[in-house]
């Protein structure tokens, strides 16, 4: 295996410690805001689209590569907008009416 | 480089710790947001040096031969449907729409994986461009990524109705999939082992099947563990497309998800008293829990009158919101009532079940959007010890998640399940449609019991109908 192959499966172990200690003490209250974030963050692989997009050497490829990049972005743009949106509600002032 | 994308990777760590209390929530997400600001511009930043075939010749692409158009036709397409969507969604929808998230970011992963193989076999011919290891990676993010993509399709279409909520059982049972399984290693192993990219396409028509066939069987009861599920899959596929094309910021990112969806994934399943793997294979509820006869026995039906009544001489009220009041859409019309009872100088919280709704924490969500404050929403450790203090319990819309059987019936399918104890509170108020079974197909003694009162109704109309009647009071 290459080093850099293994260099990225210690980061890999290593993030996904981070995430538990991390998310385990997180209340029920905000349990859909924080799916929706992580999921929103799960858009990271737009950087690859990107890359894929950006190479293409082929109609196929460019194909799907527009395909990666218009799925990524409704997950990162839809993600954290509709996660904002959740939060936005959580904020207001407790005994605030509309 | 790899540096920058470590900064992303730093900023999404923050910001998924803010999303961890109500009062950083909002700016933890604005820090994530801003993580994959910077992981995005690093990537149009350093695009030419990222061509996936030349990294090793070190040639470095001119600005010229880059894409450009696919990029932007593609970011505008995306951004604009997932603006559209986030902006027009219902809060009771959410979980259709994290569903369809889920999906689409796996569906993106498996993409950016096919790409791969799509420019390696212009190169050179085959697959043969990259290291064993990478190889596993590419059939890893298109299998994980493609599961996780119809997977969600179904749950999307499991949570809005248009596919049936009830476990559909296959032929030959979790064998079935099982077999999949297999099947879909064999096609890994001849695209790795034999450089044959026909094998990732047969991997990949696989998966898709697995993905339907991984779900359908499972009840709308359990939607919540599944979409917890398909959320940390999310994750471990972007990680997978991270060692795809080597970069470190997609792996960071990726077992962050990944992990924190498997938390979710674990309690969920714990609030249920169930194992995931019982989750995924028991087809919950196709055993039958056998017929319901419901037919001889007593039943306390009540008007909302009197319900108003116990209501305005009550010191202590705790409401439990279930599924029912999601779908009634009647999170304001319970806030109106808990402001009428507010003003006669009743307590009035609010007991919410774990698995309450069709998401995790879905419940919190649509009282907060009807501005109810979330210091007063109480999960399951807090709220069964002031059920004995509580003179009025009013359930609206749940059933399972306050069956008694749960506690008492080992012979029941939901035995050991965490419930809320509402049958120890001295009045409690019932308000749903009829006596019909919830998701998990089981009766509920609670509906028979002295001290409960059944109100037959739509839980909108019902509360209504209450803070009518308790303001003629």
């Amino acid at each position: 295996m290459s080093p850099e192959f293994i260099q990225g499966i210690v980061v890999f172990v290593l993030a996904a410690f981070v995430g538990f200690e991390v998310i385990s003490k997180v209340p029920p209250t905000l349990h859909t805001p924080l799916m929706s974030g992580a999921n929103a963050i799960s858009g990271i692989t737009i950087v690859g689209a990107i890359i894929a997009a950006a190479f293409a050497e082929s109609t196929f490829a460019i194909i799907l590569g527009i395909l990666a990049m218009a799925f990524a972005m409704i997950n990162v743009v839809g993600g954290f907008l509709v996660t904002d949106r959740m939060l936005e509600m959580f904020k207001k002032k407790p005994g605030a009416k509309k | 480089m790899v540096l920058l994308y470590l900064l992303a990777g730093a900023l999404f760590i923050l910001g998924l710790r803010g999303l961890g209390s109500p009062r950083t929530a909002r700016r933890g997400n604005q820090i994530a947001a801003a993580g994959m600001a910077v992981a995005i511009l690093v990537t149009l930043f350093y695009i030419r040096d990222l061509d996936p075939i030349h990294t090793d010749v070190a040639t470095t692409v001119s600005w010229a031969s880059i894409l450009w158009w696919v990029i932007i036709v593609g970011a505008l397409i995306g951004s604009a449907i997932g603006a559209v969507l986030a902006l027009k969604v219902k809060m009771t929808s959410m979980p259709e729409l994290v569903a369809a998230f889920n999906g689409f970011g796996g569906g993106a992963s498996a993409l950016v994986a096919f790409a791969e193989i799509v420019a390696a076999g212009t190169i050179v011919g085959s697959s043969a461009a990259y290291a064993t290891e990478t190889e596993v990676t590419v059939a890893l993010s298109i299998a994980i990524g493609v599961v996780t993509f119809s997977g969600s399709f179904v749950a999307y279409g499991k949570l809005q109705g248009t596919i049936t909520g009830k476990p559909v059982a296959l032929p030959g049972g979790p064998y079935f999939n099982l077999v999949l399984v297999l099947l879909m290693t064999a096609a890994s192993v001849w695209a790795v082992g034999f450089n044959e990219p026909l094998g990732y396409w047969i991997l990949a028509a696989l998966s898709l099947v697995l993905g339907v066939t991984g779900v359908i069987p499972i009840g709308g009861a359990d939607m919540p563990v599944v979409i917890s599920l398909l959320n940390s899959l999310s994750g471990v596929a972007a990680a997978m497309a991270g060692f795809v094309i080597g970069n470190q910021g997609l792996i960071i990112a990726g077992a962050l998800v990944g992990a924190a969806g498997f938390i979710l994934t674990v309690q969920m399943s714990e609030a249920m008293n169930r194992s995931l793997a019982n989750v995924l294979f028991a087809g919950f509820g196709t055993e039958g829990a056998g017929p319901i006869d419901a037919g001889d026995k007593p039943v306390n039906s009540a008007t909302p009158e009197d319900v108003a009544i116990s209501l305005a001489y009550a010191q202590r009220v705790l409401v439990v919101p279930g599924y029912g009041l999601a779908v009634a859409q009647a999170q304001h019309a319970v806030r109106d009532l808990a402001d009428a009872l507010e003003e006669r100088e009743v307590t009035v919280e609010y007991a919410i079940h774990p698995v309450a709704g069709r998401m995790p924490g879905h419940m919190n969500v649509l009282l907060a959007e009807a501005d109810v404050p979330y210091d007063v929403l109480l999960d399951l450790d807090h709220s069964n010890p002031r059920f004995p203090d509580t003179d009025v319990v009013l359930v609206v819309g749940a059933n399972d998640v306050v069956n008694p059987s749960a506690r008492d019936d080992a012979s029941s399918p939901i035995y050991g399940m965490p419930i809320l104890e509402v049958d120890k509170a001295k009045t409690t108020v019932v308000i749903k449609r009829s006596l019909s079974p919830g998701f998990a197909g089981i009766d509920n003694p609670l509906f028979y019991m002295p001290s409960t009162m059944m109100l037959f109704s739509d839980a909108k109309s019902a509360l209504e109908n209450i803070q009518e009647a308790l303001l003629e009071l």
